[in-house]
């Protein structure tokens, strides 16, 4: 009977890490270097990004409602109901937006990229790639990161438009507030680092879906059930790494522009 | 034996064929997981030369062909392609050396999101981005060797085992490499499907005198090679005529417990008096 051993287990793990970092510094540096796989960019373009905007839309659209509902009561005890739309408007451009966002795509995609590499892991598809001297981290791995990187980038566009489309409805509907007073406020709260702070997490939260959905699927052992389990814990670990590096990351851009 | 379709023209000749040179070379190899799996394999592989890999499941001869291509590194020992050492080189290195060497792995590997027109390209494909009119007819020709030509549209989902074998004959071929693996090629499949299998890979060596390793765990695929050749004039394989001295440049290579116990010829290996190839053959 097998016995467990602690030193196995931490360097089992010490090694999934550097192969996560190599797999993720290639997918970088194979940017710079030929063969470009332009179409293949495109095509995971066309399929994370179009094919993520239903539930962004429906993500964002409903989370900026439900804000401006949950926070008029407590606005309106202060007299304040009038910061509604600035109150939206922070909170979905430098946080939810682009975490929600990430969240909903690496349940959509990391799921997808670790089942997809992973089906091809177990029948030997990426062995025959290295086989016929083409590199699966050029091939593979590169165009997802691209693709998700620069799609969440505008997927976190426009969950944040309509995530203050929904506040909006939400305060001119029930609450009574004036439009162009809702937009006025939404618009001028935010400052630079905002925008900036919201426009910089998405391009981390894909660079993180995509190489954690694509180490899992190139890892994947043990045929159908071994892909079911790297699906799994790609989600998982793409979801826990985006909410830990949204905080630390967050601090960082809270430091830089002085709030 | 049934008969295949006209052939194209031959491989003008390799420098590699013609000179004689090992194509593949293991020098004492070794490679084990969570135990020891090759322990001392050397070998070498003379260009031209057909050796057919035999031994019991787990005596790692689908590892020695995964060594050969550098998907794997050995724990020890030195393997050298075509003049280069693959076991010290890097992965970014050995893209360009797999290029000249073609494999047919046991379970085909086909890309199943690919047609069958997409997968025999595919390593034109890389060059181009696209499969060209040049592409297409090359792809027609691979096929036609394995008599597939009417698949070109079809998904590998779509064919029987045996034609996605076939499919992935073409695949290996396509570029003409100058080294051929076959992992149990005819693993799997009924008599018939193997044996046209068998007289596609003879067509191959003898037309165009690829060398190649080969795994197989069946002895009468193995024998065929050894004692069948290609006669281009009747355009089908044939057996060597009793006492005819022609050599099919096809020998055999066996493991056992990690280690080679036999190399040689068919008639060297049927008269080998070791306990263990007796028992293997019988």
């Amino acid at each position: 009977m097998p016995t467990f051993s602690l030193t196995d287990l931490v360097k089992e793990q010490l090694l999934a890490v550097q192969d996560y970092s190599l797999l993720a510094g290639r997918s970088i540096g194979n940017v710079f270097t030929r063969p470009r796989y332009v179409a293949d960019t495109l095509l995971q373009a066309d399929m994370i990004g179009v094919g993520s905007l239903p539930i962004v839309v429906l993500t964002g659209f409903f989370t900026g409602a439900v804000l401006a509902l949950q926070t008029s009561s407590t606005l309106q005890q202060f007299g304040s109901l009038s910061l509604t739309g600035q109150l939206v408007s922070l909170s979905m451009v430098r946080e939810l937006g682009p975490v929600l966002t990430g969240l909903m795509v690496a349940g959509r995609n990391s799921s997808g990229m670790a089942s997809e590499l992973g089906s091809m892991e177990v029948t030997e598809q990426i062995d025959a790639m290295r086989a016929m001297g083409v590199d699966p981290s050029k091939k593979l791995v590169t165009p997802r990161v691209v693709a998700t990187v620069v799609m969440l980038f505008f997927l976190s566009i426009i969950s944040d438009l309509v995530g203050l489309a929904g506040g909006f409805m939400i305060s001119y509907l029930l609450l009574g507030l004036d439009a162009n007073q809702y937009w006025t406020t939404a618009y001028q709260s935010l400052r630079f680092g905002d925008v900036f702070m919201g426009l910089t997490k998405p391009m981390l939260f894909g660079y993180i879906i995509a190489t954690i959905g694509c180490y899992y699927g190139l890892s994947a052992k043990g045929g159908t059930q071994g892909v079911g389990r790297a699906t799994t814990q790609a989600v998982v670990a793409a979801s826990v790494l985006i909410l830990v590096s949204d905080f630390f990351l967050t601090r960082l851009l809270m430091g830089f522009f002085h709030y | 034996m049934m008969s295949t379709p006209s052939l194209p023209a031959e491989r003008s000749d390799d420098p590699a064929v013609r000179d004689g040179q090992p194509v593949i070379e293991f020098d004492h190899v070794a490679l084990g997981f969570d135990q020891p799996v090759l322990e001392d394999i050397s070998f070498k592989l003379p260009s031209g030369e057909t050796k057919i890999l035999m031994g019991v499941a787990g005596t790692g001869k689908t590892l020695t062909l995964k060594l050969a291509l550098g998907l794997l590194k050995p724990d020890s020992g030195r393997i050298e392609v075509l003049g280069e050492e693959v076991s010290s080189m890097r992965e970014q290195d050995l893209f360009s050396l797999r290029r000249q060497i073609g494999m047919v792995f046991q379970e085909s590997a086909l890309f199943d999101s690919l047609t069958v027109e997409e997968n025999v390209a595919y390593r034109l494909i890389e060059e181009t981005g696209h499969v060209t009119d040049e592409i297409h007819a090359r792809v027609l020709e691979a096929l036609r060797f394995v008599e597939l030509e009417h698949t070109v549209r079809l998904f590998p989902a779509e064919l029987s085992g045996g034609m996605r074998r076939r499919v992935a004959i073409a695949r290996a071929i396509i570029t003409q490499p100058k080294v051929l693996l076959y992992d149990s090629p005819t693993g799997g499949l009924d008599p018939v499907t193997s044996d046209r299998i068998i007289e596609l890979i003879v067509k191959q060596r003898d037309v165009y005198q690829t060398s190649s390793l080969m795994v197989t765990h069946r002895l009468q695929d193995a024998f065929t090679m050894a004692s069948h050749y290609f006669d281009r004039e009747q355009n089908k394989m044939v057996p060597v005529a009793d006492g005819a001295t022609r050599d099919v440049h096809t020998k055999f290579l066996m493991y056992r417990d990690g280690k080679v116990i036999f190399e040689g010829t068919a008639t060297e290996l049927l008269q080998d008096n070791d306990d263990y190839v007796r028992e293997y053959l019988s």
